[in-house]
């Protein structure tokens, strides 16, 4: 079979340890404190009505928030967190990774380990509770010795279904920057590489069912008082979490490491900069699928140390600025403003990554529209389709009221997705970008912006306070800048958006150093 | 009546809500003494009998257990040292027939040794093969079994009193009458005070050396048998009238001894 002698089996076995072993620490961690929290108030809320029903209430609401979100407000709340305990008590803590994947998946998997926990607790027969009473039992030896007993089973179930649940949700935790299986899944998503896709959900999916199996094992033990089945379910458990975690507990010094936004490009260029930094003799390694809020604050706070971003998107984001400069001179003032929080603007790559108003070229000479002014007149009758903040960015409100822009209908879409859909006239313009390489592929145009509405993009390599005096890390980046123009970046974008062996990014970060190493 | 009741219930009442379960009861019973509480449901006779080691507060009134107002005693040690014999056993479905046996002197602190010497000692005491049921639980045993466990659940921390709430209700004839006559036995040699509740004045007059008849929270009549046949009380005569029907119309349908 073709499909099974794919390379790209290979190279995602390689990552396996990695994310497993840390797919599987931050759900256990989350599990563990999940049950310290939910197992107390299950026990001391059991026969109060009123606090039960309102804790009940408030894990139900939470249960409701999509689990991606619910991760993604974890980030900025962990940050002020860590602000106020910086400035009360003079210690900070990173908002990053695993702490606000922990909480979050932590509080996700509280409403079953309550809900099983009151509901154990309180069907048990009553007589029993008296007599246990009767007998000359304190409050407290009546639950540890009666009470608590009797719910196990019904406790576990609920446990279970809270480790299933985590271990499904912590995939989503790749965007908040901590390592999971989600690694495979978002990466593969993104460089349209299937195989790390059905990887991804192979590998989460049997974990999840690996665990649900040994713990129901454990559930029918206390169910049926069997202590072997039992036994065998906790001695399952505990290899598995062995297994997965031993492997991983050696590599305690990841060296550099070297940050990725959520596409394609961003994938390409981290793992041609770990490349380079591995070529120079230096451990790196790269994080990529990091969500664009959240890898800024990463830099900064020295959780990665160095990543590729784009000039227009700090200067509306960071420096909160709405007037637009030339391209040179909107670098200049950004590496200044940087530098008041000590990061290092190493310099540009060569490239712009801006966005653009893209539509297939046949249809634009059909109409005559060379620019977005020439747009504005049939916006009326168009639909328009951008990535999922592109219609919340300044640059939009910028384009609107330049050219006068309304189109009849705006749809929000997986970036990969958004140049087959113009190109098929499933919609008519798209936000694009312009070192896509799917522009040239699909044969379409980008629209030129004659009143430069949307500010420059170029690429710029920042460094993370910590590393502002590192001269290795320095020299070894340096041979990128201004090397890497608009053209070969499209191609490599290109390559990367293929199906196939050569389409990985580690794969297309090769082919990029063989055309760039040499300039 | 000897000088000091081992239990002395003095104008007692109980209440929940706007019920009034036990309405000033006053009762003594003597060291030594088996005395059964007869009613029907909704009489209060299941409180009174809580009220002795606090499982149920009382409102009113006082109650004494071996002379000492059990307001003054820490409820949680009173219970430790009176034996309570549970409706259908209420054994722990979780722990062996050993374990449930063995809980109150394992509260009270027992070495382990001390607590599994005495659950042979009991197994043998209510005729159970310690072998064959040592081990078990709970739900591998018969209703008869399961209730044999409770009296030496109830005995395991050698108590002076033992209260009983309809401790054979739930069991077949046969049984009932085999662990009826055992506890008895138990009671005697022993030395126990048992109260014991019940709404069968059969088992009650067969069993007990003095019956309290309890409706609607009070306390209608109390004495031996024969003293209650003397009662003016309708509701008390109605009561003892069953059992003589019934002996009426067992001799009318069983030929006596002999003469068949």
């Amino acid at each position: 079979m073709n499909f099974l002698a794919d390379p790209r089996w290979g190279e995602a076995l390689t990552h396996l340890p990695d994310y497993l072993g840390n797919h599987v620490r931050v759900s256990l961690a989350a599990l563990a404190l999940g049950l310290a929290i939910s197992l107390p108030l299950a026990i001391l809320t059991r026969n109060r009505p009123a606090p039960r029903t309102i804790l009940l209430a408030i894990a139900s609401t939470v249960q409701t928030v999509p689990g991606l979100a619910l991760l993604a407000l974890f980030y900025p709340l962990l940050l002020l967190a860590a602000s106020v305990t910086l400035a009360w008590f003079g210690v900070s803590f990173s908002a990053f990774g695993f702490l606000p994947a922990m909480l979050a998946l932590a509080l996700y998997s509280m409403l079953p380990v309550l809900r099983n926990g009151i509901t154990g607790l309180n069907g048990i027969d009553p007589a029993l509770i008296e007599a246990a009473k009767g007998v000359g039992m304190t409050p407290r030896q009546s639950l540890v010795m009666v009470e608590l007993p009797l719910a196990l089973p019904v406790m576990m179930a609920g446990i279970r279904t809270a480790a299933v649940w985590v271990i499904g949700t912590a995939t989503l935790s790749t965007p908040i920057g901590q390592t999971s299986l989600g690694n495979y899944i978002f990466a593969g998503l993104q460089t349209q590489n299937w195989v790390f896709v059905l990887f991804g959900c192979f590998a989460s999916a049997l974990l999840a069912l690996a665990v649900d199996q040994l713990l129901g094992l454990i559930e029918s033990g206390l169910r049926q008082r069997s202590r072997l089945r039992t036994g065998l379910g906790a001695i399952g458990i505990a290899a598995l979490v062995a297994a997965t975690l031993v492997p991983t507990m050696g590599r305690s010094s990841q060296g550099y490491v070297v940050g990725a936004k959520t596409f394609a490009e961003q994938y390409v260029l981290s793992a041609l900069m770990r490349d380079r930094l591995q070529a120079a003799g230096l451990s790196a390694t790269a994080r990529s699928g990091l969500g664009s809020s959240v890898i800024f604050g990463a830099l900064k706070a020295g959780d990665i140390d160095l990543y590729v971003d784009y000039s227009g998107t700090l200067w509306a984001n960071q420096l909160h600025r709405t007037d637009i400069k030339p391209r040179a001179e909107l670098v200049a003032e950004l590496k200044t403003a940087l530098a008041k929080d000590d990061i290092t603007l190493l310099g540009e790559l060569g490239f712009e990554n801006a966005y653009a108003l893209v539509m297939p070229k046949k249809k634009a000479e059909a109409l005559g529209i060379r620019t977005i002014a020439d747009l504005a007149a049939h916006a009326s009758t168009m639909s328009i389709a951008g990535d999922y903040e592109f219609f919340s960015r300044p640059e939009w409100a910028a384009l609107q009221k330049a050219y006068g822009l309304s189109f009849r209908a705006q749809r929000q879409m997986q970036p990969d997705f958004m140049y087959a859909a113009v190109a098929s006239g499933e919609v008519d313009v798209i936000a694009g970008y312009t070192s896509d390489g799917l522009i040239a592929k699909y044969d379409l145009v980008a629209l030129d912006d004659p009143k430069h509405a949307i500010p420059p993009y170029d690429a710029i390599l920042l460094l993370a306070p910590k590393r502002a005096g590192d001269e290795r890390l320095k020299a070894a980046l340096r041979p990128l800048l201004g090397k890497i123009d608009i053209a070969t970046m499209r191609e490599a974008n290109l390559r990367a958006s293929g199906n196939d062996a050569n389409s990985s990014p580690d794969a297309v970060a090769r082919w990029l150093w063989e055309k760039v190493g040499a300039r | 009546m000897p000088s000091r009741p081992m239990i002395g219930y003095a104008h007692v009442t109980k209440s929940f809500g706007s019920l009034r379960a036990v309405n000033d009861v006053s009762l003594d019973v003597a060291e030594g003494e088996f005395v059964a509480i007869v009613g029907g449901s909704g009489s209060g006779k299941t409180t009174l009998l809580r009220l002795a080691n606090r499982l149920i507060e009382a409102d009113g009134g006082s109650i004494t257990v071996d002379g000492e107002d059990v307001q003054n005693v820490d409820p949680v040690a009173l219970r430790r040292r009176i034996g309570y014999v549970f409706q259908s056993g209420g054994l722990f479905p979780h722990l062996s027939v050993a374990d449930n046996i063995g809980i109150t002197p394992r509260l009270l602190g027992a070495p382990a040794a001390d607590i599994t010497a005495r659950v042979d000692e009991l197994l043998a005491l209510v005729q159970l093969d310690r072998a064959e049921h040592r081990d078990r639980l709970p739900e591998a045993l018969s209703g008869g079994q399961r209730q044999r466990v409770g009296v030496a659940r109830a005995l395991a921390a050698k108590p002076r009193i033992v209260l009983m709430d309809e401790p054979f209700g739930a069991l077949d004839p046969l049984t009932r009458d085999a662990l009826g006559d055992d506890y008895r036995a138990l009671h005697r040699r022993l030395g126990l005070t048992t109260v014991m509740i019940t709404h069968d004045m059969t088992e009650a007059i067969l069993l007990a050396d003095r019956i309290a008849v309890m409706r609607g929270g009070q306390l209608l009549a109390q004495g031996t048998p024969a003293e209650l046949s003397n009662s003016t009380d309708s509701y008390v005569l109605e009561l003892l009238r069953t059992p003589r029907r019934q002996v009426e119309r067992l001799n009318a349908l069983l030929p006596t001894g002999g003469a068949a």
